[in-house]
C-alpha cells in the first residue's frame, strides 16, 4: 500500500504540468524548426520584436499555432502563407517584392543612379569652366616673386 | 544663391515626409482581410455556453463585430461609445470576448453595461488569430454577403464612428 502511494506521489508532478508541457519544447526538433521560422516573423504587438523572442500573449498563441501546424505536417511556406493571409505582409521581416514595395527595394539604387548622374554632370560642367589663361613674362615673374617671398628677406 | 536651392528643396521634402510620419500610427497595420469573406466560426455564447453563435448566421445583414476583453484597458475607453451606438439600434453589434475567462467577461459586462446583441466566447484566442486580431479592441464592419469591409484597430471613437463606420454601414445597407 505504502509503495503504491509513493508511486502515486512520484507521478503527481507529471500530472501537475501535463497541461503546460505541450506548450513547451516536448519535441526539440520541432521546437527548433518553429523558432527558426518565428525569427523571421514579426510580432504585431511589440512590433520590432520577432515572434520567436516576444513574450506577448499573441506571440505565445501564434507560436502555439505554428507548432500545431508543423505537427500537422504543413511546410514552412504554407505556415507563412497562413499568417500572411491573416496579418498581412507586415508579419514578414523580409518584405516581398511587390508593386508597392518597389520603392523600398529599388529606391536606394535609383537614388545611387541619380547621385552618379548628378556627379558626372557636375564634373563635366567643372571641366568646361577651367580655361587655360596665358600669362605674360611679367606676370610669371610677379607670380614667382609672390610665391617665393624668402628671397627678399 | 542657386547652389543653396537644391539642398533646401531636399530638406523641405524630407521635413515634409518626417512631419507626416509623426502623425501616422504605426500600430495601424492594414488588414489583408478587407474585402475578403469574414472567417467562419462557431463559438459558444458568452452568457449561454449551451448556445452557439456563428458568423454565417449573420448573412443578409450588415453587422459589427467588436473584439473585446475584460482585461483590455482601451476597451473601457470605447465602451460608452458602443453603449450609445447600441441604444440607437442602427446596426447590430456583436461581441467577441477574446482570450478571456467566461466569468470575467460576464462580470465586466454586468459592471459596465452590455452593448452587444450577444457575445461569443473565444477563450483561447483562435478565432482572434483567424481575424488577424493583434490589439484589442478591434471592430469589423461586415456586409450582407459576409465580407469584411472595414477594420477599426483600437478603440472606436465618436470621430471614427461618425466619419467612417456609420457612413459605411449606411452605404452597405443601401446596397
Amino acid at each position: 500500500m505504502k509503495n503504491v502511494l509513493i508511486l502515486l506521489f512520484c507521478l503527481l508532478p507529471g500530472f501537475a504540468c501535463a497541461g503546460e508541457a505541450k506548450d513547451l519544447a516536448d519535441d526539440p526538433v520541432l521546437e527548433k524548426r518553429m523558432i527558426g521560422l518565428a525569427e523571421n516573423l514579426r510580432c504585431l504587438v511589440c512590433q520590432n520584436e520577432s515572434l520567436a523572442s516576444s513574450r506577448s500573449e499573441l506571440a505565445n498563441d501564434l507560436r502555439r499555432e505554428v507548432r500545431e501546424q508543423m505537427q500537422k505536417g504543413m511546410s514552412d511556406q504554407e505556415i507563412i502563407d497562413y499568417l500572411v493571409a491573416r496579418y498581412g505582409d507586415y508579419v514578414l521581416f523580409d518584405p516581398p517584392v511587390k508593386s508597392y514595395t518597389l520603392l523600398l527595394w529599388y529606391g536606394p539604387f535609383a537614388l545611387l543612379l541619380v547621385g552618379l548622374a548628378g556627379l558626372i554632370l557636375q564634373l563635366r560642367k567643372r571641366k568646361n569652366k577651367i580655361t587655360e589663361t596665358h600669362l605674360s613674362d611679367e606676370d610669371v615673374k610677379r607670380a614667382a616673386d609672390l610665391l617665393n617671398p624668402s628671397k627678399d628677406l | 544663391m542657386m547652389r543653396f536651392i537644391w539642398p533646401f528643396v531636399i530638406f523641405v521634402v524630407l521635413a515634409g515626409f518626417l512631419y507626416v510620419g509623426l502623425h501616422l500610427n504605426p500600430r495601424e497595420v492594414p488588414s489583408p482581410l478587407i474585402g475578403k469573406p469574414a472567417p467562419a466560426f462557431n463559438l459558444s455564447q458568452l452568457h449561454d455556453p449551451t448556445k452557439q453563435f456563428s458568423a454565417q448566421e449573420m448573412k443578409g445583414q450588415v453587422w459589427l463585430l467588436n473584439v473585446w476583453a475584460s482585461w483590455c484597458v482601451s476597451c473601457r475607453v470605447e465602451h460608452p461609445v458602443l453603449l450609445a451606438l447600441s441604444r440607437q439600434s442602427i446596426v447590430p453589434l456583436y461581441g467577441l470576448d477574446y482570450k478571456d475567462k467566461r466569468e470575467d467577461g460576464i462580470a465586466w459586462l454586468q459592471e459596465g453595461g452590455n452593448p452587444y446583441v450577444l457575445s461569443a466566447s473565444d477563450t483561447e484566442g483562435r478565432i482572434g488569430i483567424d481575424y488577424g486580431v493583434y490589439g484589442v479592441p478591434e471592430t469589423y464592419v461586415i456586409d450582407k454577403e459576409g465580407v469584411i469591409r472595414y477594420k477599426q484597430i483600437g478603440p472606436v471613437t465618436q470621430q471614427s464612428l461618425h466619419e467612417k463606420i456609420l457612413p459605411l454601414v449606411a452605404e452597405l445597407k443601401a446596397k
